[in-house]
């Protein structure tokens, strides 16, 4: 499977395609990694994401979708070929117009701070003055509801709020590109929908860049404007699919036919590509 | 409704106050679990008096109880100096192998190498038994109560290092991606996220090295005792056992264990208040 499904961006969607005028955010060229037991994790990868964007990485497990997302977040180097942030190295990442952040899988707070110091953390690292930094934190804790939760510890709360709490994390730096690593994997379905909902109208809202890796098809339909299909063995790109939904989602666009439709597309390309590469192991083994 | 969540849980905790209040004092769930180690005591000591005083055995072979407790009355000013001598050595160490094992678990943690090329030494250190090399440093060190505090550090510093160590070293790595991701300096994550992280470490080394330092100011006492010098309990269990005034010498025994289990006591209420309730240890 070497061709990739080209189709580019929809005029629905909030972004723009790449261009000369409109450079991609994010870029990945001919990536590898390989690690040194010989695990390919990502072949020849190539992706551009345009500002605005709200990018699934959707894909099974052991597809390389974390590691391509670690790449992004720049804790995790390509062996071969390059990503590139604002057409820059990742040095550039972090000043103003050019702020990242990342959810992770679990909600890593601190278990010793509190909620507010918890979220507070990067503009602390940022040596934003205290009395600005407070009143950013606040603003962040009412925006993912947990204004009421500010000097509590985070085993207090429940795994749902402390997400909400990592969110706000990430979202106090006004972060122009936010990278989420399958954020509410853990949590149950409607704790997990919820979250979605809010999230994607917080994109809406703010504008930002939005890479998120999941392995629900249901979750990248709901959330976004493309979704990137990642295959295992070795970790590449098979395709990707823009998402033609209406801007505003909520639960009737559940269960509407364009989503029902895009869910299924996607759930034929992966069951293809999982048996198309299931026949080439089965021609190793008997050759 | 968050408020109603709180408030329900604090109308909750009144309702167990008053239950408590009601409850009479031994018949409340915490109480028995606090007395039954008092209990066992009690029992044994009074075996203990009661089979000395019915098999009237000597008191240079088995003292009773109540002998110990009246030579301890007696010999008070003698005891509680020592007792006082021996504090200070076990404390000036206690203070001296934290103080000097943080500095070497935070130097072990900065480089690989320097952790590769020190830490067999540290294990050295460990192992050797502080009883075979007192006598050296009893000669070496002119000041009795530095070579003391000596000995007892060098007994009490290996848990302070080996736990720090290894507490700086086991940081949540989502939470070291974090910092990286915001561009953290070193410094940064030593203070807000590698010291935290291994504080519940560190007070584990405490409780041990508390310990430790007692027993290592005891040997080191022993063995300067046998040269003829010195003022700690050590020195006055030699005495008692020379002069076979074995009351005495249990009543400086009494005072070597109730000393260790109040220095225990003190780095445990210290870890509760350090990890102020967030570390499940402490839950």
């Amino acid at each position: 499977m070497d061709s990739t499904t080209q189709v580019s961006a929809q005029p629905d969607t909030l972004a723009a395609a790449p261009s000369r005028d409109n450079p991609p955010l994010l870029s990945v060229q001919r990536v590898d990694k390989r690690y040194p037991n010989g695990t390919i994790a990502l072949e020849d990868v190539r992706l551009a994401i345009a500002p605005g964007e709200f990018v699934s990485l959707l894909g099974p497990s052991g597809c390389g979708k974390s590691t391509l997302l670690k790449m992004f977040a720049g804790i995790e180097t390509p062996t071969h070929g390059h990503v590139r942030w604002w057409g820059q190295p990742f040095e550039t990442v972090g000043s103003p117009g050019r702020r990242m952040s990342m959810v992770f899988q679990e909600a890593t707070l601190m278990p010793w701070a509190t909620v507010a110091d918890n979220v507070r953390l990067p503009l602390d690292l940022a040596r934003v003055p205290r009395r600005e930094a407070d009143a950013r934190v606040a603003e962040a804790l009412a925006g993912v509801g947990l204004a009421k939760f500010a000097r509590v510890l985070p085993r207090e709360l429940s795994g749902g709020m402390q997400m909400r709490a990592s969110l706000a994390r990430a979202l106090v730096t006004e972060p122009d590109l936010l990278l989420l690593d399958e954020p509410f994997g853990a949590l149950d379905e409607f704790t997990r929908n919820r979250l979605d909902s809010d999230l994607r109208a917080l994109w809406q809202r703010r504008g930002m860049t939005v890479v998120f890796v999941t392995h629900s098809i249901y979750e990248a339909v709901y959330l976004s404007s493309r979704v990137v299909v990642m295959q295992a063995r070795p970790g590449r790109i098979i395709a990707e699919v823009p998402i033609d939904g209406p801007l505003e989602r909520d639960d009737a666009y559940r269960v509407s036919t364009p989503f029902i439709q895009d869910c299924k597309t996607l759930s034929d390309l992966i069951v293809d590509a999982h048996r198309a590469s299931h026949m080439n192991e089965d021609a190793e083994v008997q050759s | 409704m968050t408020g109603d969540v709180l408030r329900a849980h604090s109308t909750r905790r009144a309702k167990t106050l008053r239950d408590t209040q009601r409850t009479p004092l031994l018949q409340r769930p915490g109480m028995a679990k606090a007395m039954a180690p008092w209990l066992v005591g009690v029992v044994f000591l009074a075996i203990w008096q009661g089979w000395c005083v019915l098999f009237k055995v000597p008191s240079y072979l088995v003292p009773a109880p109540s002998a110990i407790l009246g030579q301890l009355i007696q010999d008070a000013p003698l005891l509680f100096g020592s007792l006082l001598e021996t504090l200070k050595i076990t404390l000036l160490a206690f203070a001296l192998a934290t103080v000097l094992g943080v500095i070497i678990a935070l130097l072990f943690v900065q480089s690989p190498l320097i952790e590769a090329s020190l830490f067999p030494y540290a294990i050295l250190l460990q192992v050797t038994p502080v009883v075979a090399i007192a006598p050296l440093i009893i000669i070496w060190v002119k000041d009795m109560t530095a070579a003391l505090v000596l000995c007892a550090t060098l007994v009490a510093l290996f848990p302070i290092i080996s736990n720090t160590a290894l507490g700086l070293r086991s940081v949540n790595p989502g939470l070291i991606n974090l910092f990286r991701i915001n561009h953290a300096t070193r410094w940064q994550t030593l203070v807000r996220l590698r010291i935290p992280s291994a504080l519940p470490y560190f007070f584990g080394g405490l409780r041990i090295s508390s310990g430790l330092s007692l027993i290592g100011a005891v040997v080191a006492e022993f063995v300067a005792g046998t040269g003829g010098s010195g003022a700690g309990l050590a020195y006055q269990i030699l005495q008692a056992g020379f002069q076979l005034n074995i009351p005495r010498l249990f009543a400086a025994l009494l005072l070597i264990t109730v000393t260790g289990v109040v220095l225990f006591g003190i780095t445990v209420w210290v870890s509760r208040i350090g990890l102020r309730g967030w570390h499940d240890s402490q839950l």
